[in-house]
């Protein structure tokens, strides 16, 4: 029997929290038996950087997959790496950066594995122009739900391959991958910052411009109202040239900050309106309207991952993410979100905008074309009340929320914004017609079915 | 240090993954050694990929001492002159009360950990001996500072592997050969995974690194994390009279 240790787990907001039977195997045999061995349904979890609780399973068996990242091989010709789905993508970058490879996307931290990556099928600042992560891995193997290894990709198994980009760990175990990097020649990005005195502004920045850059996102105050309502500072940029990078730097290996760590929770009320007001002021203050900086990947691509633990910042009781979309012709809808955040005065620390693209092929994968908007909500009283507020005001206009960053989402609202969620409940039957994959949020969701232990949560 | 290599005995172990990781970084060629034939492929690649050293994956299986000077002599054939040192990171821990009641595990646990380690490290030291260069670095453990009824079969062998490596560094010192006992506290690796009630658990990388430092700079005994020299500095002078009562 795989040893296996009782932890309380939760995803990187903290909330909510549960107890799950952790099992963390070094090698794939040791994942195949715990598959085979475990009690009560499973999920792979990786880095827990999902907010929500997509990779915690109350009352089931998770499966950490962070110690089966090996990197099992590369080809120079092509940049294709073929590794574990355990590796991470700074240990990617690390890797890779100084031989001229990046990642085709990377979110805003880096601390997420390949598994989670596919799983939540993610999108960086480049959505607009090249779409998911899925789009750059040629193939997978899976661990079926019955055990089997199936290797799948956009043309074997395609079936499988597309449940699985975006399926939220619900398919089977992702054992490994073959990525496509992207060869650079320097890490650096050469970037304009553009200030926008309002959300219409910034919109129409980003309708008229958002083209011409590879790399596009937008910080947003929300607690800005009126004429101001949605402020923001557009942060846009290209990949830099050998010629834009500084004299005498390594054009490939910019200067590593030392990481800050956040030691302790912080008291809850030292982020409070008032604090958070003057940040997003300061943001805004720091950031003039300038052209072509050039900024060195780790600024620009992850700022927040220069402080290790972060999430302490909102004390114990943990915070919310929120992620929604809403399609170009709502852009209404996205203008109520921030009149309802403004009103209820659940400061967001951040909350960032983004134009996306156009939907890829992944069943249950959440980038589509629209605006999206992601923010935090620290821990309070009527924390779900709000969320749900958001959640109603989402779907109203049509609009769709991300997994990664949910924990409270309704099953009525989930079918309706995935409206490809039977074709991926077919693949699901058949792969796993007794469902010994479901996590605390696929049975929130209705994704799959509630089990006993579920009642009354 | 181009064209010299080192072998990682154990090398499924976290521990041993570090350490050569860190050793491929330096520019070390290796050779990983592992009864799981399978997994140590993949490691070798993932080292391979990692950091463009050379490395190449043998089997090894502590238990089979008779086949043990034929694992030699393919790493010796395999560096030629370039062998500059071993590091045996394997070793074996098994449920104590479990041993109690089966010898076999008991005897494993002193095979693997003391009577292995000593029959495959004396044909390292021959040979480093003969060229008067070369190091050998072994994992043993503060577990085998004092017996403790919680685990006294694999304490005892480590035991026994630490007087080994006294006396093997006595004996080696005048031909300019180093050997490095580490002793890790409490360790984040798959043996001690789950396990209750462990404090002050220590990353793999971290111990992996100080192993290295540790060998490449011919120690003599080391801790990692450092401070566990002190706990056990005062662990070991608490009389037996008074130890022999507790619940360790
Ligand atoms: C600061 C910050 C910024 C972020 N920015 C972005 C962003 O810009 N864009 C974006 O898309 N996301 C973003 N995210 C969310 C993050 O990218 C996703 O939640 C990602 O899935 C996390 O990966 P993980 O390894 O931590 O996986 P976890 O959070 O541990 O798990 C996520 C999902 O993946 C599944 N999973 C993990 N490993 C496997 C496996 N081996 N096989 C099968 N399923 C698996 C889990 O079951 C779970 O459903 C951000 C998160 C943070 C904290
Ligand atoms: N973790 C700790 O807290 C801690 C503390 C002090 C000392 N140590 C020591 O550190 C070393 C590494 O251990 P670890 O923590 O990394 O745990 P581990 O993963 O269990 O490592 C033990 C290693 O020994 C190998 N091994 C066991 N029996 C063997 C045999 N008969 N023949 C060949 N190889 C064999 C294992 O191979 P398989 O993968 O095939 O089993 C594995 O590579 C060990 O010597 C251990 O005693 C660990």
């Amino acid at each position: 029997m795989e040893p296996f240790a009782i932890q309380k787990l939760s995803g990187w907001g903290r909330w909510p929290v549960e107890e799950c039977r952790v099992y963390r195997p070094e090698k794939r045999r040791a994942a195949c038996d715990i598959l085979r061995t475990c009690e009560g349904p499973l999920i792979a979890r990786g880095l827990g950087r999902s907010y929500g609780d997509a990779a915690v399973n109350g009352g089931g068996s998770v499966l950490d997959y962070t110690r089966l990242n090996r990197m099992l091989a590369f080809d120079s010709d092509t940049g294709v790496l073929e590794c574990e789905a355990g590796v991470s993508l700074a240990e990617i970058l690390d890797v890779f950066v100084p031989r001229g490879f990046f990642l085709p996307v990377l979110p805003g931290t880096k601390f997420v594995t390949v598994g989670g990556a596919i799983a939540n099928d993610i999108h960086g600042k480049n959505h607009h122009v090249d779409g998911t992560f899925s789009r750059y891995v040629d193939q997978l193997t899976l661990l079926t739900p019955a055990g089997e290894t199936l290797t799948c990709s956009p043309a074997e198994n395609s079936g499988v391959f597309w449940a699985t980009a975006g399926g939220i760990g619900l398919t089977g175990l992702i054992l490994s991958a073959r990525l496509r990097l992207r060869p650079i020649q320097t890490a650096y990005v050469k970037a304009d910052y553009v200030r926008a005195s309002n959300i219409d502004e910034a919109l129409a920045v980003m309708n008229r411009s958002d083209e011409r850059y590879t790399y596009s996102v937008g910080w947003v105050d929300c607690l800005s109202k009126g004429a101001r309502l949605g402020r923001s500072v557009l942060m846009r940029a290209n990949l830099a040239a050998p010629g834009d990078v500084p004299h005498g730097a390594d054009p490939l290996r910019p200067r590593k900050k030392r990481a800050k760590t956040v030691p302790l929770d912080f008291p809850a009320f030292v982020l409070n309106p008032l604090s958070i007001k003057a940040f997003n002021s300061l943001l805004y203050a720091v950031y003039p309207s300038v052209e072509g900086k050039i900024v060195d990947f780790d600024t620009y691509f992850c700022p927040l991952d220069s402080i290790g633990h972060w999430n302490r910042m909102y004390g114990k009781n943990g915070f919310a993410q929120f992620q929604a979309t809403f399609p170009y012709s709502e852009r209404g809808g996205l203008v109520a979100l921030l009149e309802l955040i403004g009103k209820s005065s659940c400061a967001s620390f951040l909350a960032v905008l983004k134009r996306m693209g156009a939907q890829g092929p992944g069943m249950l994968s959440y980038p589509s074309e629209g605006y999206t908007i992601t923010l935090d909500i620290p821990m309070r009283r009527n924390l779900v009340e709000i969320l749900r507020k958001m959640e109603l005001l989402v779907l109203e206009h049509g609009g769709r929320m991300y997994a990664a960053k949910d924990a409270t989402a309704l099953p009525e609202s989930f079918a309706a914004m995935y409206p490809r969620l039977d074709e991926f409940r077919e693949v699901k039957a058949r792969l796993d017609p007794d469902n010994r994959f479901s996590s605390t949020q696929s049975r929130r969701l209705g994704i799959t079915p509630a089990r006993e232990d579920d009642h009354g949560k | 240090m181009a064209n010299e290599g080192i072998v990682i005995l154990g090398a499924t172990s976290a521990i041993a993954r570090a350490a050569a990781i860190e050793l491929g970084l330096r520019g070390y060629g290796l050779i990983l050694a592992s009864r799981d034939i399978e997994e140590n492929q993949a490691l070798a690649s993932d080292v391979a990929v990692r950091t463009g050293a050379n490395v190449a994956a043998l089997p090894f299986e502590a238990e089979d001492m008779p086949g043990h000077a034929a694992f030699f002599a393919r790493c010796r054939d395999h560096f030629g002159d370039g062998l500059a040192g071993v590091i045996l990171c394997f070793g074996y821990l098994d449920d104590q009360k479990t041993a109690q009641q089966d010898f076999k595990i008991a005897r494993r646990t002193i095979d693997v950990n003391y009577t292995g380690a000593v029959s495959i490290l004396e044909l390292f030291a021959a040979h480093f001996e003969e060229r008067k260069k070369g190091f050998i670095c072994a994992v043993s453990s503060v577990a085998g500072d004092r017996g403790r009824q919680s685990n006294y079969f694999y304490g005892s062998a480590k035991a026994g592997l630490t007087a080994y490596l006294q006396g093997l560094r006595n004996r080696l010192f005048k031909s300019g050969v180093t050997v490095t006992t580490v002793k890790p506290g409490f360790v984040d690796t798959k043996m001690t995974f789950g396990k209750p009630n462990l404090m002050l658990v220590a990353p793999a990388e971290k111990a992996g690194k100080d192993i290295v430092k540790a060998a490449l700079k011919g120690k003599d005994v080391v801790y990692t994390p450092w401070f566990w020299r002190y706990i056990m500095l005062i662990i070991q002078h608490v009389p037996e009279t008074i130890f022999k009562r507790l619940k360790l």
